[in-house]
């Protein structure tokens, strides 16, 4: 996009400067609380309480330091990850074994099918936690696999109900993506004497690699900012993913906004690298069928 | 979770080759040996079991659970059927029921009326090729990767009554997150600032969509900018506008976060979701009365689930 105006050389437009002022000053005031917090995170807070925020000065780490012990971001961030990097692998594999078997097989039964995964997606959650929660203090687990010795309060529950709930989003996606996929592929593959399961590891997945990149990116933000399942089921503090610890840590920093605006960036930190990193992943995740080509 | 993206039958991840006639596919499932058919089956079954057994099944029985008078505890056998008990008390004898009902009512306006048409606005100056317009959206989208649970905390350096930045410049006494009067309102302004970057986005996706030559078509007309976006653009639009209409409903109906984690939906800031929520997870455990107010959330977001449906999928036969 700015490559194509950086090219050619037009006269400057009074509606263009306007629109510049315009969406410049939206610009800065869209990413004004995210600033507003970091610069909070470097006072301290002796400086902020005697001269008020609105004033310059006081910079420290400390806060970080502070943050990062008391409310044990190492711990919580490891627990994130176990939690989300499972999820995303079992989510990816099961949706796109669907997705396959929907694009490549025309049964009458695949609308329905789709309808059913794509619309799991979308129910409220909090509707579902009544039985779901019930569920989970009922059904047991090996000690070794969790303390808890039962699904309620353990990784393994938290993994399996992010995969069930985000399976709908990617085999949507991916069977849509997958119809594209031209026919002959199989059909090569199929006098090749490729069984089904080589043709859907060995000739589509292959073939999904940016599809599958996009809704990697977007998953994993995801499930890292997910909120309700962890708060509600999982009982262990320690065991808490680091977007729901966020719940504890008010109690904790409640009276010292410069710690909470350090502990905010530290949760925030993960997202911003992704987005960052992967901008482009995370907006066609996102916008994924919204244009066309 | 919050996010609902769009999700459309076209993609914008371009296919690696072009498409070609799909009339080969399926005819040939009969063909498939014992190990392929057994293959296929899995590879259906195990998702759809996780699906049903962790989705589709607690719903069902949510609904059911509603005509009852459960306290959670007791054996399945003692549950007796209460019929529309369950109902008759969430909206006579349950006082934040009305108050949450209004709550997301405003939430669903404010995301409707105020953040999706600024979003929707400055998709359509972005999609102007603008210099410099990559940093404009990567401004406006940054809060969409943030969790609204963490947006909670980042509003509250400026909401904060001592230390916020709000009364720091304006010297107020106002306690944005706690005064029952306004906190809906501070809220709100948290959840549209990550709204209207998400319906940007869509929007702008969306906008690139749209065939140039209509618009330029409706230039030599003589058509003014304005007019022809709003009768040859927008209405060509019609699916994504439909997807962000349920979209935006979903979102509201589903908002959780932001109020838990500002005080767990009390004192102003109640929500169906979270009163469900306190219904059972907190000391009082209710089931058949949270289940009631669960299955008017469910009964809601599936007349829009199906709508949503519809679209794309009529999309997808096109």
């Amino acid at each position: 996009m700015t490559a194509v105006s950086a090219g050619r050389r037009r006269p400057v437009r009074p509606a263009r400067v306007v629109l510049h002022l315009f969406l410049g000053t939206v610009a800065v005031g869209w990413l004004f609380p995210i600033l507003w917090a970091v610069l909070t995170s470097f006072r301290s807070y002796e400086y902020t309480a005697a001269n008020g925020y609105v004033s310059l000065g006081g910079w420290t780490i400390d806060n970080y330091v502070t943050a990062w012990r008391t409310a044990e971001f190492g711990k919580h961030f490891l627990n994130s990850a176990y939690i989300t990097v499972p999820a995303v692998l079992l989510t990816l594999f099961l949706a796109s074994c669907v997705a396959f078997v929907i694009a490549r097989f025309s049964w009458k039964l695949n609308i329905a099918l789709l309808g059913l995964f794509t619309a799991a997606n979308l129910l409220p959650q909090q509707a579902l936690l009544i039985p779901l929660f019930r569920m989970f203090t009922e059904i047991p687990l090996p000690a070794w696999m969790s303390d808890s010795e039962l699904l309620y309060d353990s990784y393994w529950g938290l993994i399996l109900v992010n995969v069930a709930f985000q399976c709908g989003f990617c085999v949507f996606v991916l069977s849509n993506y997958m119809k594209a996929l031209p026919h002959e592929l199989y059909e090569a593959a199929m006098v090749d004497g490729a069984s089904v399961w080589r043709q859907y590891w060995q000739v589509t997945l292959p073939l999904c690699r940016p599809a599958l990149a996009a809704l990697a990116t977007l998953e994993v933000t995801w499930i890292y900012n997910e909120f309700f399942w962890a708060t509600v089921l999982m009982r262990t503090g320690d065991k808490f993913p680091v977007t729901s610890s966020l719940n504890n840590l008010r109690g904790e920093f409640f009276t010292d906004n410069n710690l909470v605006s350090a502990g905010s960036v530290l949760v925030a930190i993960p997202t911003l690298v992704i987005f960052f990193l992967l901008q482009k992943q995370f907006v066609r995740g996102l916008t994924l069928g919204a244009s066309k080509g | 979770m919050s996010d609902l993206p769009l999700i459309q039958a076209d993609r914008a991840v371009p296919p690696p080759a072009a498409t070609t006639t799909n009339g080969g596919r399926g005819r040939r499932l009969r063909l498939l040996s014992r190990t392929d058919r057994v293959v296929v089956t899995l590879m259906v079954l195990v998702p759809l079991l996780l699906v049903t057994g962790l989705v589709w099944l607690p719903a069902v029985a949510t609904v059911l659970l509603s005509g009852t008078n459960w306290d959670g505890i007791g054996p399945i056998s003692e549950i007796e059927w209460v019929g529309a008990k369950n109902y008759d008390d969430v909206v006579n004898i349950y006082p934040p029921f009305v108050p949450a009902v209004q709550n997301n009512l405003l939430w669903l306006a404010a995301l409707f009326v105020v953040a999706t048409p600024i979003g929707m606005f400055l998709a359509v100056l972005l999609d102007k090729e603008l210099r410099g317009s990559r940093f404009y959206q990567t401004a406006l989208y940054l809060p969409v990767v943030l969790s609204l649970a963490l947006i909670g905390f980042i509003w509250q350096l400026i909401y904060s009554r001592d230390q916020g930045l709000l009364n720091g410049v304006f010297g107020g006494e106002t306690d944005w997150y706690g005064d029952p009067n306004v906190n809906i309102w501070a809220v709100l302004v948290a959840a549209g600032w990550r709204h209207v970057g998400y319906i940007m986005l869509l929007y702008l996706a969306g906008l690139k969509g749209v065939d140039p030559s209509l618009r330029e078509a409706a230039a030599v007309d003589g058509s003014s900018e304005t007019s022809t976006f709003f009768r040859v653009v927008f209405p060509v639009m019609r699916p994504i506008n439909i997807i962000v209409l349920v979209v935006t409903v979903i979102e509201s109906l589903r908002a959780f976060d932001l109020v838990w984690v500002i005080n767990k939906g009390r004192n102003g800031l109640e929500l169906i979701s979270a009163l469900v929520t306190q219904n059972v997870v907190g000391e009082a455990s209710r089931i058949g009365f949270g289940s009631a107010l669960a299955t008017i959330m469910l009964a809601v977001s599936l007349v829009f689930i199906t709508i949503y449906l519809w679209t794309v999928m009529r999309e997808d036969k096109r």
